[in-house]
């Protein structure tokens, strides 16, 4: 298989306008005679379908939820990037198109990456227009914050709730088009394969979520806006019902994976309390402006942290840091503080946490300026610990938040299946290696509203299309796959529940696949992952019936795929022998304990096809080529 | 801690419920309410049987996907904060907790505490939003809106279409969700051109499903999640009017002419 990334020729400033100048329109009368399929209504799917419907096009949108303003987007708390320089502080196009690709330590490319800087500041007036409130100053303009990787203020903020207000937004605009027809709904639907006709992406298989039945839908192409796959690891700082699903059964009908390894992990989260801990936390980055990150100097030191005198607290990210300190990437610190834990400096019950302490900066700024910066942060902390941030050291550990990896796609958000779109976290992506704070909601409304419109147009007008309906032999034989599986799923009738298994699978993923990886854990990994799956599928336990309301079927299909997916993550993260951004390869570091990429050998996309077997999937290479940004050593020293 | 629970288990919105009881022992004081769910679902389906059907996803407060009265008050005895939010440590141990779904007659139960809420959103869609497109709009900057007017907008914005305070409402009105979404728009500026359609648009269609009237009960404030203060629906009514007086005065100029 050849992989064409299709990136126009030209200086990178102008490739998106060529582009868009070179690529076929559909005549505005025929756009209705076209139809194109969305599932997922997050940022990214939601502000497709209404971009889509606004054109004209026949737009039908899925979603595993009740309602679109349900999706996981909603979380988001932090920002939104974009270089409108409104703080004049030097802000441009360029620099975040170097600061993304140096944040992403030089794994993506290059001219995607510069479009989706080009168009972020777009988004930003068009979610103005639509009514989002984002945060104002005293003149009444909109405000910046800063956020980590970057030396200047870009990024814009709705309170502690951007995600919400952007995708509230995006829903907003969904819902004039919804109202006016130009979308259909289909909500409780849960995508659970693809169909694909003579090579041509025509349509989904779908479970109603509320009856059980099987349903199929035809179009002439198919965007997946579905979101990440951080759950593999059970625990992450994902909606519970995030999941791979639609992507993998993608993915198994000849749509590339794109370096499926590349995971974030981010430092600040409330660390696991218990067994029966069902997700984690996020506390935001911004956090670390003004908290010290610390443990004792002694290992297993169970004084409370009061009682532990500075001479005997490791500062260590200061010292180890001094220019950076506290502020270092976030795949630096989460590194560092899972070091400092394994060597028993952890603190808490579990021995699996370092403290992020804010007294310092209540004795500098005054205990109401430190409530006015993070009032909302420290009572949600409260909420969840029952302990006062204010009087003593939040407790902190890294957890999964967001994946980099996902379908692999052209310049034009194309998988390698003709009509298959991917869009948003579930594309493998501009963010390399490391996503910087503030560029995933940036990337998810980048591609819904001014990328995919544009591109989708271009394939519908050069493709013939036969006249394919949901009675088509494809469409049967696939529906009839699903229902075996769903058949088979409740035949089991073993004795370990789904959720059972998705914590051991979780375990795996974090011991071995997580923060820092080796051959030998990778090896392990794989193999172990293979071997509760087959026993997943002989000792699963599933109750109720499949033609009702059933999470335990619904969860057990997410899972069984992230058996699938869990192993092609350990196998892409062996062969990647290098250090790259969220991916730490302990063979492959400084003497200092610093990441240490190869880019003679590594500088490319792993992209793996799925022949058949999972336990022996094949890998294609996008090699990457750095015209405007030399790859140099990251350094935070 | 050992809990006794009486949860409301009803298989369809035809069917009729009843209440069925459970014991969740070894519940920790860290647990969330929905850990606790969780833990007494495992054990009921390792029994064979179904377990208790909830909404839930991002379980930090934000979606809006979980919802359960919990002894009688909607999303629990805390204030300010939603199902999911609710930790054990606020029962003690011994406690017999009573769970149920949201009660309205514009949400029909779809099984057990999950019931269907969609018609939210179709008030939504009859105007809750500013009808631009992608493209073709002004420069962010080129609107500035003095920071209080952006800070009251945002407090309605942040509601987050629970439906509990529908569900507190002895009418089962919609009037706090309704009027959140109704003054975010009229305070700011990308929302006066179509004040006037908007607000009677939404109060129809509000009627049209089902929701009850609003008599100033205020349950609504005191169980929504976000604090949305009641003072929206004060606007929400002053919009409405106005909007008819508008209506009236286009009416009587139309006829004039
Ligand atoms: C706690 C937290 C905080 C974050 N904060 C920030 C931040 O401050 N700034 C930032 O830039 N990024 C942030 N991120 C990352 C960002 O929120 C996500 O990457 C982004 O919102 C993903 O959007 P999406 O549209 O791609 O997918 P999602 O919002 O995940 O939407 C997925 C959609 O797909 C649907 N779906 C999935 N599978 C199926 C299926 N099989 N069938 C039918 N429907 C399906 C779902 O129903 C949903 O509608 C944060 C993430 C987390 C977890
Ligand atoms: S107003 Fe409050 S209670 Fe009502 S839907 Fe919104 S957040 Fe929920
Ligand atoms: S689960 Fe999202 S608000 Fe409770």
């Amino acid at each position: 298989m050849k992989l064409d990334a299709k990136a126009p020729a030209g200086p990178i400033q102008q490739k998106w306008t060529n582009h868009r100048f070179g690529v076929k329109l559909v005549n505005p009368a025929n756009k209705r005679k076209y139809s194109v399929i969305v599932v997922g209504t997050g940022l990214a799917g939601a502000s497709a379908a209404a971009s889509l419907a606004e054109l004209g096009y026949k737009v039908l949108a899925f979603t595993y939820h009740e309602s679109p303003r349900r999706a996981h987007s909603i979380a988001a708390q932090g920002g939104i990037n974009a270089p409108k320089n409104y703080s004049n502080d030097g802000d441009s196009v360029y620099r975040l198109f170097y600061d993304t690709l140096k944040g992403g330590d030089y794994r993506a490319r290059e001219a995607n990456v510069y479009r989706l800087a080009e168009v972020s500041n777009s988004i930003i007036d068009q979610c103005v227009g639509q009514g989002v409130p984002f945060a104002r100053d005293y003149s009444g303009l909109l405000d910046n914050r800063s956020f980590g990787g970057a030396q200047v203020s870009r990024t814009f903020y709705a309170r502690g709730q951007t995600g919400q207000q952007l995708l509230l937004g995006a829903y907003s605009v969904l819902s004039r088009q919804i109202a006016n027809k130009g979308v259909t709904l289909f909500e409780r639907r849960e995508m659970l394969d693809l169909v694909v006709v003579d090579g041509q992406a025509r349509g989904i298989i779908a479970r109603n979520l509320v009856t059980g039945a099987i349903e199929k839908y035809t179009a002439n192409a198919v965007v997946l806006a579905t979101g990440g796959y951080g759950n593999v690891f059970f625990l992450s700082t994902n909606a519970k019902a995030s999941n791979t699903t639609a992507i993998w059964r993608a993915h198994k009908r000849g749509a590339l994976f794109g370096n499926p390894c590349f995971t974030q992990i981010h430092p600040t989260c409330i660390p696991q309390s218990g067994e029966y801990q069902s997700k984690l936390t996020l506390m935001s980055e911004s956090l670390r402006n003004d908290g010290r990150v610390w443990v004792p100097k002694a290992k297993g030191d169970k004084r409370r942290p009061g009682d532990i005198p500075e001479a005997e607290r490791d500062y260590y990210l200061e010292r180890m840091y001094p220019s950076f300190g506290n502020l270092v990437p976030r795949d630096v610190a989460s590194r560092r503080a899972k070091e400092m834990c394994d060597k028993g400096h952890g603190v808490g019950e579990t021995g699996l946490a370092v403290y992020l302490d804010f007294a310092d900066a209540i004795k500098r700024l005054g205990k109401d300026n430190v409530a006015g910066k993070y009032g909302n942060l420290f009572d949600m902390y409260k909420q969840i610990t029952a302990e006062d941030p204010y009087t003593t050291p939040m407790r902190i550990y890294p957890a999964v938040h967001y994946t980099m990896g996902g379908l692999w796609v052209d310049y034009n958000l194309m998988s390698t299946i003709p009509g298959l779109y991917v869009i948003g976290e579930a594309n493998f992506s501009d963010h390399g290696a490391n996503r910087l704070g503030a560029s995933a909601l940036m990337q998810g409304l980048a591609d819904g509203y001014f990328i995919l419109p544009y591109t989708i147009g271009d394939y519908l007008a050069s493709t013939k299309f036969p006249a394919v309906g949901t009675d088509h032999a494809d469409f049967k034989r696939t529906e009839t796959e699903i229902q075996k599986q769903v058949e088979k799923l409740m035949s089991v009738n073993g004795k370990t529940t789904v959720d059972e298994f998705h914590r051991q699978l979780g375990k795996i993923m974090w011991d071995h696949v997580g923060m820092a990886r080796n051959a030998a854990g990778l090896k392990k990994a794989a193999k172990e992952i293979s071997a509760l799956r087959e026993k997943f599928w002989k000792d699963v336990k599933i109750t109720g019936v499949a033609a009702d309301v059933n999470s335990e079927l619904e969860k057990a299909g997410r899972v069984a795929d992230f058996f699938e997916l869990g192993e092609l993550m350990a196998l892409d993260a062996l062969q990647r022998e290098e250090s790259c951004g969220g991916h730490f390869r302990e063979e492959h570091q400084t003497d200092e304990g610093e990441a240490k990429r190869n880019d003679a050998k590594f500088a490319y996309v792993a992209a793996w096809e799925y022949t058949g077997k999972v336990s022996s999937p094949k890998m294609h290479k996008e090699k990457l080529d750095f015209e405007y940004v030399k790859p140099s050593q990251r350094s935070y020293k | 801690m050992k809990i006794t629970l009486n949860v409301w288990r009803q298989q369809n919105a035809q069917s009729s419920g009843r209440f069925e009881t459970y014991v969740a022992s070894n519940v920790s004081e860290h647990m969330s309410f929905l850990e606790m769910l969780d833990v007494v679902n495992t054990d009921l389906v390792k029994a064979g049987k179904e377990p208790i059907a909830f909404d839930h996803d991002c379980r930090e407060g934000v979606c809006g996907s979980c919802g359960i009265v919990i002894g009688g008050r909607a999303h629990g005895p805390n204030r300010a904060i939603a199902t999911c939010q609710l930790h054990m440590r606020t029962f003690r141990d011994g406690d017999t907790i009573t769970l149920e779904p949201w009660r309205a007659k514009a949400f029909p139960v779809i099984k057990d505490l999950m019931v269907d809420r969609t018609a939210m959103d179709r008030i939504m869609q009859a105007g809750g939003y500013v009808s631009v497109k992608t493209g073709g709009v002004p420069d962010g900057n080129a609107i500035p809106i003095p920071k209080h007017v952006a800070d009251e907008a945002m407090d309605a914005a942040a509601c987050i279409g629970c439906g509990a305070c529908v569900a507190a409402c002895p009418n089962g009105s919609a009037m706090l969700f309704v009027a959140a979404k109704v003054s975010q728009l009229a305070l700011l500026p990308q929302g006066q051109v179509e004040r006037t359609e908007r607000v009677l648009k939404m109060v129809k269609q509000m009627d049209d499903e089902g929701f009850g009237n609003c008599s100033n009960n205020y349950a609504c404030e005191a169980e929504c999640p976000k604090e949305v203060s009641v003072t929206h629906i004060a606007r929400l009514n002053r919009e409405y009017l106005r909007a008819n007086l508008v209506k009236e005065e286009q009416k009587e100029s139309a006829g004039g002419a």
